[in-house]
């Protein structure tokens, strides 16, 4: 097929947001005054407004081509210490009313919560510094088709074995939203997220194997070059031809930056409010308690400039910082709304949508030096089911990778599990690599874990 | 004749007639597209929830938009709009179409399609089915049946939802179709605690209806004792065995095996592209003999059932494997039209704001002979799980797995003690030419699962008999 560009490049702005901040921050402001005029005692609406574009490319040809737009507008309405939530994506001047309403109908109905509450004007934020997340990318579907044929035909070219795939593809997207309160907060910003990915299928005499490579960045000079996604996707997907079983046993397993982040994913949702004053976490009231050996330090970085998981402020207007997780392997503070802040006797932490950018220290050993500390071992590439207890830390999931003998990778696994628990994991990492991972809201290197068990044939 | 709720709810507001609707089919489709669809969706939604033995909190949520999708060959075009208004709708209607020849638009006529069989379920708001006090005091029930079930419960967190959705397809032939679709949910999850070890257990049910099912044969106190009674097993639960062994399966939510294990797998996108692990086997023997499996939107009230599929298809029972041999795969129209067969009505979308795929509805295995009891007694070491939570699975190589919440150790015939959850992990094709023995007590799930699929979300359902499988790999941490 051959697509002309005018076809493919309708006349509109990709990164044009059709709301304008003004409008935005008007809508936030009528939305506070009805719920005043309602009678909440307190209340706090978000706007937010959305553009993007997303395209892919199977076998050389455009396969979808997604324009996407989306609005929201949502409040939370406070009658004393009772409240009510509601939203919609109506942004005609009837559903700003009936939503108020909605919440404020709510409202009468739920039952009284001592801690709940609009936050502390204290801890909101005020100026901070610019965070470098706004960098539209002036990519139209023209530009998009290129670059995806380019990276799915570097991923064919890279290996002969590459015989289909599910795509490559690209997307943009430029987002903005405004925050406001009854307490007089009212501020916004603009951001950026642009995107490549690419998923391959190889075959050999024993079957299928599928693999893909991605990049995401705030901005478009930030991601990996097209050739680079086609070429890392071809490698994942061939490496896996061939996989085999390991008997069950008991060995040290390495995971991949990708997977290691899973590992303190867990971590951040076990210090999180609600786990903590529900009781259901396994880190339960674990402040000031070794949770991982003595040299491992993790932050949360909400202020790195461009990051992915950066913001000036929470869902409820408080101040970001930059703080301590866990230093010297003790565990330093929880991730708190003022919500949960009140419920357990501190202070928000400006947690309010969750931990952002948490960071663990890198160690001294790049991957190929992981690999050998670990000499025999599994490595884990790939992790399938959810298989992790939250009240309890039993850890047990589906995984794919390598056996590595005397630090070198011998041949390609499936169909096992790994388990343990997680409180027991986190004390027997042995290093994590410099190897980096940034595309997420959770920054680590490879973590070496000296023994779990294996289950297979 | 276009249905009364969806014409007032979805046209009516933006002044859209026959007219504007021609109007829109022209601009949108004609010569050089092979089909599509424009669809019109109104959903609210509210959810209540209980902690800390009070209804703290609610939210309620509206969601309008159309989405409009012009396909060409392979190729898909699509844009969408929250704002359902001549000028937007036409606007995406360009944008979309922009995928296919800048050909000549022809005149399109609108011709609705009555339902074909009676409605599945009632067209009801079930927001409206108690009022808002009875909503709490129901909560409250769930809570203190909880708490009264065992002194060692120390959590209990419930919530009820419900979904109120009005849907309007208008496709590429300019036929259009109607739907309006409830959806409710109670959730319970309990924390019992026993010195210092703290288990959970998590119970719930629901379906397309009002709220006042979970008010009949005590079934919102029957979730709340479900619950604790898993928590209480759990806090008894010893380490889990690793390796591979007999594994018998409970009847009903356990179908989530087949949810994983082929279900993904005979998805028509995945085949027409040929990287599921079932590509080109129909008529092949994947499951040993004796045993069938369908997907079926067509059971009353189920929470994966609908009238018609999100692309205005009459939903339908299709028989994926027969007797152990493959049979068909699940199509939506693209699909279907691509690979020269029928539609299957498994066209399903998460919004307006979402592009269609193929989607199970209802997935599960028929009944077999053998007593439950008797599948058991035939296990000489084994391990027995009635309970799980989710599942993944990778449909290109067919590695699956499925993750145990509630199982047993089952020694010489005979259930002995409770184990901690584990994984179990399989591959696709071949875990049901192992199975063995299929009980007599086909069961359906109590209407809790949502399977996701490209990051869409849409609700479906599952179920099996108690089922013995020789061989798979369970992922404790207990060397067995």
């Amino acid at each position: 097929m051959s697509t002309s560009p005018e076809r493919m490049a309708p006349d509109r702005e990709i990164q044009a947001l059709s709301h304008s901040a003004d409008s935005l921050q008007d809508r936030v402001q009528r939305t506070l005054d009805a719920a005043r005029a309602q009678g909440a005692s307190g209340v706090q609406a978000v706007v937010s407004h959305s553009v993007g574009l997303e395209l892919s490319v199977r076998k050389g040809e455009i396969e979808t081509l997604e324009y996407e737009r989306d609005q929201s507008l949502s409040l939370i309405a406070y009658f004393g210490q009772s409240k009510g939530a509601a939203s919609t994506t109506d942004f005609s001047e009837q559903a700003l009313l009936d939503t108020v309403e909605a919440a404020c109908r709510i409202a009468r109905y739920t039952e009284p919560d001592p801690h709940a509450g609009m936050p502390d004007p204290a801890l909101k934020a005020g100026e901070w510094d610019d965070l470098d997340l706004d960098h539209p990318w002036d990519c139209d579907a023209e530009q998009a088709t290129e670059l995806a044929r380019a990276i799915e035909a570097a991923g064919f070219a890279a290996d002969s074995r590459i015989e289909n795939s599910e795509g490559a593809s690209v997307s943009t997207r430029r987002a903005i939203a405004f925050l406001g309160d009854s307490q007089g907060f009212m501020s916004g910003y603009r951001s950026t997220r642009h995107a490549m990915s690419c998923a391959l299928v190889a075959r050999d005499d024993a079957g299928m194997q599928r693999d893909y490579a991605y990049t995401v960045a705030r901005h478009s000079a930030d991601l990996d070059a097209c050739e680079a996604i086609g070429r890392q996707a071809a490698e994942r997907t061939v490496r896996r031809l061939g996989g085999r079983k390991l008997s069950t046993r008991s060995c040290p397993v390495l995971f991949v930056p990708e997977m290691a982040r899973t590992l303190i994913g867990s971590f951040t949702r076990a210090i999180s409010g609600p786990a903590q004053y529900r009781h259901s976490s396994f880190l339960l009231n674990a402040v000031g308690e070794p949770v991982f050996p003595d040299w491992m330090q993790i932050e949360e970085r909400p202020l790195t400039p461009r990051a992915l998981g950066s913001a000036p402020f929470d869902g409820e207007g408080v101040r970001t910082r930059n703080r301590p997780l866990v230093a010297d392997g003790v565990l330093q503070s929880y991730t708190l709304d003022s919500y949960a802040a009140r419920r357990l006797g501190l202070e928000s932490t400006g947690n309010a949508g969750g931990a952002r950018n948490v960071t663990v220290k890198p160690g001294e050993r790049d991957f190929a030096a992981l690999l050998a500390k670990m000499d025999t071992g599994f490595l884990v590439t790939e992790l399938i089911g959810q298989g992790v207890n939250a009240v309890t830390g039993d850890y047990s999931r589906g995984a794919a990778g390598f056996w590595v003998e005397n630090g070198e990778i011998q041949y390609p696994v499936e169909e096992i599990t790994i388990a343990g628990n997680l409180k027991d994991i986190y004390q027997r990492i042995v290093a994590v690599g410099t190897d980096v991972d940034r595309r997420g809201n959770i920054h680590t290197g490879s973590i070496l874990v000296e023994s779990m068990t294996v289950a297979g044939d | 004749m276009i249905d009364s709720l969806a014409q007032q709810t979805l046209l009516d507001p933006a002044g859209l007639g026959d007219h504007e609707l021609t109007t829109l089919l022209g601009t949108t489709f004609g010569r050089g597209v092979d089909g599509g669809d424009c669809y019109f969706q109104f959903a609210c939604q509210e959810g209540w929830s209980l902690e800390d033995g009070i209804v703290k909190s609610a939210s309620f949520n509206i969601e309008r938009g159309v989405g409009i999708r012009v396909v060409r060959g392979e190729q898909t075009g699509f844009a969408y709009s929250d704002d359902i208004a001549m000028p937007a709708l036409l606007d995406a209607a360009r944008t979309a179409r922009s995928i296919a020849d800048a050909g000549q638009s022809g005149r399109i006529a609108v011709a609705s399609r009555a339902p074909s069989r009676p409605a599945l379920y009632a067209p009801e708001n079930p927001m409206d089915s108690l009022d808002e006090q009875s909503k709490i005091d129901l909560l409250k029930e769930v809570d203190a049946a909880a708490r009264a079930a065992d002194p060692r419960v120390t959590q209990v967190m419930c919530s009820l939802s419900g979904v109120h959705e009005v849907v309007l397809v208008l496709n590429a032939r300019g036929e259009l179709t109607t739907d309006v679709r409830p959806l409710v949910r109670l959730s319970v999850q309990v924390i019992a605690q026993q010195g210092d070890r703290r288990e959970s257990g998590t119970s719930g049910g629901g379906g397309r209806f009002g709220y006042r099912y979970f008010l009949e044969n005590d079934r919102a106190a029957g979730y709340a004792r479900e619950a604790v009674r898993q928590a209480l097993v759990n806090l008894e639960a010893r380490d889990a065995p690793a390796g591979t062994m007999k594994v018998v399966l409970g009847p009903g939510w356990p179908g989530v095996l087949l949810h994983e294990a082929i279900g993904h797998g005979l998805e028509g996108d995945f085949n027409r592209k040929g990287t599921s692990a079932f590509s080109g086997r129909i008529g092949e023997q994947v499951a040993a003999k004796g045993i069938t499996i369908v997907d079926d939107g067509t059971l009353e009230g189920r929470r994966g059932s609908l009238n018609v599929d999100d692309e205005g298809t009459a939903t339908q029972q299709t028989v994926l494997i027969e007797d152990g041999t493959l049979r068909g795969y699940m199509q939506d129209e693209m699909n279907a039209r691509l690979t020269g067969v029928q539609s299957t009505g498994n066209g399903r979308r998460e919004s307006y704001a979402h592009l269609p795929m193929p989607r199970m509805t209802n997935t599960y295995m028929l009944g077999g002979e053998a007593d439950p009891e008797e599948i058991l007694a035939s296990v000489e070491d084994g391990l027995y799980a009635v309970n799980f939570g989710g599942g993944q699975v990778d449909i290109t190589s067919g590695k699956f797995v499925f993750s145990a919440s509630e199982a047993y150790r089952v020694e010489k015939g005979k259930v002995t003690y409770p184990v901690k959850g584990a994984t179990l992990i399989g591959n696709g094709p071949d875990v049901l030419t192992r199975v063995s023995m299929v009980g007599n007590d086909m069961r359906l799930d109590p209407g809790v699962g949502t399977c996701g699929k490209e990051g869409q979300g849409v609700p479906v359902g599952v179920g099996q008999p108690t089922l013995r499988i020789d061989g798979m790999t369970v992922g404790g941490t207990q060397a067995a």
